[in-house]
């Protein structure tokens, strides 16, 4: 989160104050020591080492293994392009029907574009009641870490612990019953879409709203002001101010919960009840069975999805121009 | 004017982002822990395997029988393969399962176990060694123990298909698997495979999405209804799994799943809460449902059962001191405490008769016989298993593994098999 440091909203001249620290300390003790580590390059270096040893050598470590031949104990080196035909074995012959490849990412990209919808708007309203409509700095940071409750139990007892919820005998259907307003248990609310939905939105919201949060922090309150003192109400302040310049939030919330969705499997497992294909699982699957290079084949096809989608939103705004 | 407004907001954002990031940051720091550290003296074994078997109990006994420390390492079915497989370094002991033995041997990972160098290997059951129950032969479909626990010599990448000194594994428990239902919810005998995909319970049937152990459970639902008869479930042809996942895309698509399961607690969870009445269940689970005060069974069924073994095996890594105490520890696990240990929680042990020693007379009759409990019968832990008067599921121990159908197992379309299992999942 370097960009704190960074000159704030639009409409605040640059200030002074922004200095990189190379001059900083050049400014200090009068002369100008030009020692390696005051290179922008070797500022970068740990970073990049380790980026270099944990990212990029895995992943061309994955790439090549897509390419290798494999028994059932075994992976061989080769250089085979049958691993990706399978991934996307009987996709054109069985045309229009869909292929097991095909449908998955169908279904997970539904997901991802239900999901994306859901938590932007829920992400914008609360990262907007947080920063704007509460006043002091201790209110906000706890209303903050109330939205973090979802992550303080595992992942797994977060989701079983919507089974006496959601489930056939769960509270809902008992209440509905109850009620009377349903005879029969209504089965969807549980092991469906619906479920799979509802448990990504509880989850991913945060990782939408922290980014807009950190967006709206920086616009100058007198802006709106401004636009309600030229006649425009709520609504299209939100839609021609305010969003407007959260756009990088926006966007960086938005990668995080693409990419997150169109990863998972394990979500879509268990709220799920398994039975919804994701391209996580296929993978997962894969690689239970040591089928490792079809399993590689399969993540850098979904990788490269991904990266066409992130590409895409990042046509939207230019993150680093905005950070 | 302006400047006074963006100082403010900058020092509320940067207080607003550090009081945030020091909470996570502790919360972070909390999760972190240091590996355990050992000291060298007396030895301890890495015990590589499923935590259904690694037994605190067992590891506790057998420090204060023999000083060594177990270590254990709990991982999924699947990892322990993997770990097998690609990391035979990390662990000095395996507790594996037969089936996957198709998958490990090959690749040279596994040391034969010297039987010259196990007590008791005489006194092992023959149902391993031969295949057989008191002389009489039982179903050897699939990856039967009895195909793949020879080796032809210590350092061999296959499979002996008559008795030699070396042992792929010595077993330590296995058991028949069966179909678990919630009789108060059906409110009718069970009796075959075939209910599995009966209509009458729509939406509320659940199989295991293993696909290896699946796709058999599903060959004896499809021979049941009368569909097929498989020359071997265990390792199907082409046309055999298309059969096979075809009637479960076409059940799929009907609605009759609730739910696939995976792990051992989604099963407990589908049962106890009432979603599912009839499915897939592995005896421990039935046991976790019961002590909820569920009632559960695990029905016997007339087409048989679903068998499955796992064993020791020692890595080639391992030697010296660590390999003594590996066999003195499997020494001593088939010495009876740790059969009778096992036999109580419903399993079977490798050798019966120390087992037998270690038992009361009417814990046997009950877990072993048949018999109808002259008294309650406790778990190892304390726990109420069965009252006074009742009678194990699936009856003595000849009747329950003698009605064998089938083991677990890979099959040589693995490959294929997954592929259209994923096609199942997805559908």
């Amino acid at each position: 989160m370097t960009s704190i440091e960074r000159a704030p909203g639009p409409l605040t001249p640059p200030s002074e104050e922004v200095v990189a620290p190379g001059h900083e300390a050049a400014a200090t003790h009068g002369i100008a020591p030009r020692s390696i580590l005051n290179s922008p390059y070797a500022l970068i270096a740990p970073l990049a080492i380790v980026m270099l040893i944990f990212f990029v050598g895995p992943l061309i470590l994955t790439l090549i293994v897509s390419f290798w031949n494999y028994t059932q104990y075994s992976i061989e080196p080769a250089f085979t392009t049958v691993n990706y035909y399978d991934v996307f074995y009987g996709c054109v012959a069985r045309l229009p029907d869909l292929c097991v490849t095909f449908a998955t990412y169908l279904s997970t990209l539904k997901f991802c574009l239900i999901v994306w919808a859901i938590t932007l708007i829920l992400g914008f309203v609360l990262a907007w009641f947080i920063v704007f409509e509460i006043k002091t700095v201790s209110t906000q940071i706890v209303l903050f870490l109330i939205c973090t409750i979802p992550f303080w139990t595992s992942n797994v007892i977060r989701m079983i612990a919507w089974i006496p919820l959601l489930g056939r005998n769960g509270l809902i259907n008992d209440t509905l019953m109850g009620l009377g307003l349903t005879s029969e248990p209504i089965e969807w609310l549980l092991y469906s879409d619906f479920s799979v939905i509802l448990a990504f939105v509880h989850l991913y919201t945060m990782f939408m709203m922290v980014p807009i949060v950190n967006s709206m922090l920086r616009i100058d309150k007198e802006i709106i002001e401004a636009a309600r003192d030229a006649g425009a109400g709520t609504l299209t302040i939100a839609l021609l101010v305010i969003a407007p310049l959260c756009r990088p939030g926006i966007v960086i919330g938005s990668i995080f919960v693409v990419t997150i969705v169109m990863g998972d499997f394990l979500t879509i497992g268990v709220m799920g009840g398994q039975q919804i294909a994701s391209v996580g699982k296929v993978i997962q699957t894969q690689l239970n069975f040591l089928q490792i290079p079809i399993a590689a084949a399969n993540a850098v096809v979904l990788l490269g999805a991904v990266l066409v989608i992130i590409w895409g939103m990042t046509r939207l705004v230019d993150v680093r121009r905005e950070l | 004017m302006p400047d006074k407004t963006k100082k403010t907001a900058a020092l509320t954002r940067r207080r607003f982002l550090e009081g945030t990031a020091g909470v996570a940051a502790t919360a972070a720091s909390t999760q972190l822990f240091a590996p355990a550290v050992h000291a060298q003296e007396p030895v301890t074994l890495r015990y590589l395997g499923t935590a259904v078997n690694q037994s605190a109990e067992i590891a506790a006994k057998v420090k204060e029988d023999l000083g060594i420390t177990i270590e254990y390492i709990p991982v999924t079915t699947d990892d322990v393969v993997k770990r097998a497989v690609t990391q035979p370094n990390t662990f000095d002991l395996i507790d594996i399962e037969y089936m996957s033995l198709k998958n490990v041997v090959p690749t040279g990972n596994l040391l034969g176990m010297d039987t010259s160098r196990i007590t008791l290997s005489d006194k092992i059951t023959p149902l391993f060694t031969k295949g057989e129950i008191d002389g009489k032969v039982v179903g050897d479909q699939g990856t039967a123990p009895k195909k793949v626990i020879w080796m032809p010599s210590e350092n061999a990448k296959t499979f002996a298909d008559e008795p030699t000194q070396y042992m792929t594994l010595i077993p330590t428990v296995y058991n028949a698997d069966t179909l678990g239902i919630r009789p108060d919810l059906i409110g009718r005998p069970i009796e075959s495979w075939a209910e599995l995909l009966n209509p009458e319970f729509k939406g509320k049937t659940s199989i295991l999405n293993i696909p290896s152990i699946g796709i058999m459970d599903a060959a004896l639902v499809v021979e049941a209804m009368g569909k097929h008869q498989y020359a071997d479930k265990g390792n199907m042809t082409r046309e055999e799994i298309d059969l096979t996942i075809d009637t479960l895309i076409e059940a799929k698509r009907n609605g009759q799943f609730r739910a696939l399961w995976q792990d051992f607690n989604e099963s407990v969870n589908l049962m106890a809460s009432g979603e599912v009445v009839i499915q897939s269940m592995w005896s421990p689970a039935v046991t976790a449902v019961k002590t909820q005060g569920i009632d559960c069974v695990y029905q016997p069924l007339k087409e048989g059962y679903r068998a499955w073994a796992a064993g020791f095996g020692l890595p080639r890594t391992v030697d010296g001191r660590k390999l003594d105490a590996a066999y003195d520890f499997i020494n001593w696990f088939l010495s009876g405490w740790a059969g009778a240990f096992l036999n109580r929680q419903g399993y079977y042990s490798a050798v019966l008769e120390t087992a037998q020693e270690n038992m009361e007379p009417y814990e046997w009759a009950y877990w072993m016989e048949g018999q109808p409990a002259a008294q309650d019968i406790m778990s190892p832990s304390g726990q109420l298993l069965a009252k006074a008067g009742e009678v194990r599921d699936g009856g003595s121990y000849a009747d329950r593994m003698g009605a064998i159908s089938c083991w677990n197992a890979v099959m040589d379309e693995n490959v294929y098999m997954i592929r259209k299992w994923n096609e199942f999942v997805a559908a």
